[in-house]
């Protein structure tokens, strides 16, 4: 009994415990590691991936998946640095309106969510496979951001952009504060609204909760477009940081989100995680990354590590879930 | 034919079976009896070698056995027929039936034909009229079943295990099951036989083994015992069947229900339901009996709401004319059902108790957009306590709950939308006596309690116990109404017969 319960606690905080002597064993092999400076780089880099995965983890949470936040990522990005730069010109009605700081930040990210929301839509509406539907989106959203910024970067966006990606407040990266404002509202919602509540219903038993009256559809829509804001977000930073739209942004960094789910805990046929989880599968990934660049291993053995960790992850998680 | 002795067998622990011994003898049927969680399903595994690692033996024809999986005790010749259905979804009948023992022509491709053709034989021998290559998702919960015995008829078993059989069907099929299993007994078969039904077992049975704890309590010959006795030994206990006690209210119409038909889609012909039409009183238990097919879960299913675009109907409830356009509209204009399936259609199996009973109703307590959590604890020990589910915590999840005590929560669900009619889909349907007895006094409260209750069921005995009106449905047409004082096994069957076989 004893043994079963430190066992379940053991189960519980696996993750952190990976994440521990994952830390532990880089810290010994590398002085480097162990630095304030490297803390706050890894926690810089990993900002990006948390926001996309947090999205991630709602969508597989209903038992879906987004394949299209890199791309959504890209064109939010894009959207915001060209509305900032050029705002919007029509020459035919010799008509021009500028935007300001927070007008193109918003605009970015309300072209992420509508993005989403049409995933959302397709997904619920016409019965697509969410793998489908976001496969679909991953394309097309790409090429809308190919043909916003004519495949060309859009750079130079100025001081006050590039606080968002490079500054600090209270001596703490913004980008850092960025990712822990979506982790507590994640948090909050997943369990303390009726929203959260529905999320896991409908991924542990679709059918049994519409029956139970809650509009499958409706939440399934939230969810995407939640998604594809924090997807923008993502997009947003990132073209921050480097001060600089790129049209091939994000490329694949679906994988890195649905790799920080899946190592997480969250179980791809939904009902079954927590965005906690998902933060220190993204912190694993984040630390691993920085571990192999310190300790100065080949990009390519960093892909085959990276590969094999999240099969180790799935590999214990069914372990663990076949004991319960 | 097949023996255990001293059989022991712990989970993590807990112990499932404490020394059973038990003799199947070849050319009977033997009953196997117990209440939920007595271990009937663990021992049956045992035999049919899901678990291998148990303490003492197991004797199949004089010799000592251990079946590593299931296929070597199927090699071996032993059967089992799951309470539950193993069956591909998307596959035919057939390519089921022959499901990793697929027949071989010389070349080494698939024998189709003789597959095609042993099955149909099979099916034929079964009385499941469908060609056998029906897919089985097309197919009824109860002609499946009868897929899943014709699957372990199929090789010749000397030993055949049946786990509920006659759960999801109707009563017709059972006489076929009973042909079947006659059939068996003379071909000198061992046949196992668990079932919560006990009058079919007194009709079925030549031996019984009473499981109780996980330990054997008695074992012995079916002729001579009465029903008390074997209730008796099953529970250590008399238990009082409850009658309905409802007699004489007055009759305030809560719910009618007028020409409501449901159309099959992608088919304008045909309709499922037809111009059905009834009232429901406040504080009556309306039954509702029909065979499998007779259209009462769909009839269900619309006044919940669902087949929108399908139904036609009027539809009043408490005086207002209402039109459910989802569940989610149905459930709050006071309608509630626990639907047959609880697994499927009732629970979130991996969620705990309390997410489960708020689950229809938690934007109650989330006036603000938050939850508040308090108030969701208490309607859970609320509802745990008023339901009398038997469970540690609230926090315990569904899935470990005995069925009793999982139908109990998703009659809370239903409850905690306060509704004003609570529809019940076979609200018994696979749980043991002592929690059938329990939902049915459950049932009678919440009728006096002023609540319209509407129960299907394709049991006789349990639709004759609680309803003060039964209204029998066949074909997807009402084809009586008795009050419960007029109503007898006899008439209900004879108006549930399709009239066009």
């Amino acid at each position: 009994m004893i043994l079963s319960q430190y066992r379940s606690h053991l189960v519980k905080f696996q993750s952190l415990i990976a994440l521990v002597l994952l830390c532990i064993g880089i810290g010994l092999l590398s002085d480097k590691f162990f630095t304030v400076d490297n803390g706050w780089n890894v926690m810089r880099q990993i900002s990006v991936n948390i926001c996309i995965s947090v999205g991630m983890t709602l969508v597989v949470l209903t038992g879906g998946i987004d394949l299209s936040v890199g791309s959504v990522l890209a064109i939010g990005g894009a959207i915001a640095a060209g509305l900032l730069k050029f705002g919007i010109e029509i020459p035919s009605g010799n008509l021009y309106i500028g935007f300001t700081l927070l007008g193109s930040i918003l605009g970015g990210l309300v072209i992420g969510s509508l993005l989403g929301l049409f995933n959302g839509w397709t997904i619920t509406k016409f019965k697509v496979p969410p793998f489908v539907a976001t496969l679909a989106m991953l394309t097309i959203a790409r090429g809308f951001t190919m043909l916003y910024t004519k495949g060309f970067p859009i750079s130079n966006l100025g001081d006050s952009f590039a606080y968002i990606g490079t500054g600090w407040f209270i001596g703490i990266p913004v980008p850092v504060w960025i990712s822990a404002v979506v982790i507590v509202v994640a948090i909050v919602i997943t369990q303390k609204t009726a929203l959260g509540r529905y999320i896991y219903a409908i991924g542990g038993n679709e059918h049994a909760s519409k029956l139970s009256g809650i509009n499958i559809s409706k939440v399934k829509i939230i969810v995407y477009g939640i998604a594809g804001m924090l997807a923008a977000v993502g997009g947003i930073i990132v073209t921050s940081r480097l001060d600089s739209a790129q049209p091939n942004a994000g490329m694949s960094y679906e994988l890195d989100a649905i790799a920080a789910v899946v190592i997480g805990g969250t179980s791809l046929s939904g009902g079954r995680g927590t965005i906690m989880g998902t933060v220190l599968g993204a912190l694993i990934i984040g630390v691993l990354n920085n571990g192999l660049v310190l300790l100065n291993v080949s990009p390519f053995w960093q892909q085959v590590v990276k590969g094999g960790v999240i099969l180790l992850a799935v590999i214990i998680d069914k372990a663990n879930s076949k004991n319960d | 034919m097949l023996a255990a002795h001293h059989i022991s067998k712990k989970f993590s622990g807990v112990t499932a079976l404490d020394d059973i011994n038990l003799e199947l003898p070849a050319g009977k049927v033997t009953a196997i009896i117990g209440e939920n969680g007595a271990g009937k399903s663990t021992l049956m595994k045992i035999l049919s070698g899901v678990y291998d690692d148990y303490e003492g033996d197991v004797i199949y024809k004089g010799n000592k056995v251990r079946f590593k999986n299931p296929r070597e005790a199927q090699n071996a010749g032993i059967a089992i027929i799951h309470q539950e259905l193993n069956l591909v979804p998307y596959l035919s009948i057939t390519e089921n039936l022959f499901l990793g023992r697929e027949l071989k022509n010389s070349v080494g491709f698939l024998d189709k034909k003789a597959m095609r053709l042993k099955a149909e034989t099979l099916l034929q021998k079964l009385k499941l009229s469908v060609p056998a290559d029906t897919i089985i998702a097309d197919l009824k919960v109860g002609q499946q079943q009868v897929v899943e015995i014709a699957k372990a008829l199929l090789y010749d078993a000397e030993v055949i295990i049946m786990d509920e059989p006659t759960s999801a069907i109707s009563e017709s099929e059972v006489e076929i099951l009973y042909g079947i299993i006659t059939d068996l007994r003379k071909e000198n078969k061992a046949v196992v036989y668990i079932s919560h039904k006990l009058n079919e077992l007194f009709k079925i049975a030549d031996n019984y083994i009473v499981l109780r704890d996980g330990r054997t309590i008695e074992s012995g010959e079916m002729k001579g015992m009465t029903h008390d006795d074997i209730i008796h030994k099953m529970v250590g206990r008399n238990i009082d069947i409850i009658r309905n006690s409802n007699i004489a209210k007055e009759k305030n119409v809560l719910l009618k229900v007028d020409n409501l038909c449901l159309g099959k889609a992608g088919n304008a012909q045909k309709n499922i339901l037809n111009n059905i039409c009834f009232e429901l009183y406040k504080g009556e238990i309306l039954g509702i009996f029909g065979l499998m097919g007779a259209g009462r879960t769909e009839l269900m299913e619309v006044l919940l709401g669902l087949h929108p675009d399908l139904t036609k109907a009027t539809i009043t409830l408490d005086k207002d004319i209402v039109r459910f356009t989802s569940a989610k509209d149905a459930i709050k204009a006071g309608m509630a059902l626990v639907p047959e399936d609880r697994k499927k259609d009732g629970l979130i199996l991996g969620l705990d108790i309390k997410t489960n009973i708020s689950l229809s109703s938690i934007d109650q307590h989330a006036s603000t957009g938050l939850i508040k959590h308090g108030a969701e604890l208490t309607k859970a020990h609320h509802y745990i306590k008023a339901l009398r589910i038997k469970t540690t915590s609230e926090k315990q999840t569904v899935k470990n709950l005995s069925g009793g005590n999982q139908q109990k929560v998703v009659i809370a669900k239903c409850l905690a939308t306060k509704p004003k009619v609570l529809m019940l889909d076979e609200p018994t349907r696979g749980i043991d006596i002592n929690a059938k007895n329990e939902i049915y006094k459950l049932i009678s409260e919440l009728a006096a309690s002023g609540l319209g209750i509407i129960m299907v069921s394709s049991e006789l005995p349990e639709i004759l116990a609680i309803s003060d009106r039964i209204l029998v449905m066949a074909e997807g047409c009402m084809t009586g109404e008795f009050e419960a004082a007029n109503a007898t096994e006899d008439n209900l069957l004879k108006a549930a017969i399709p009239k066009t076989i």
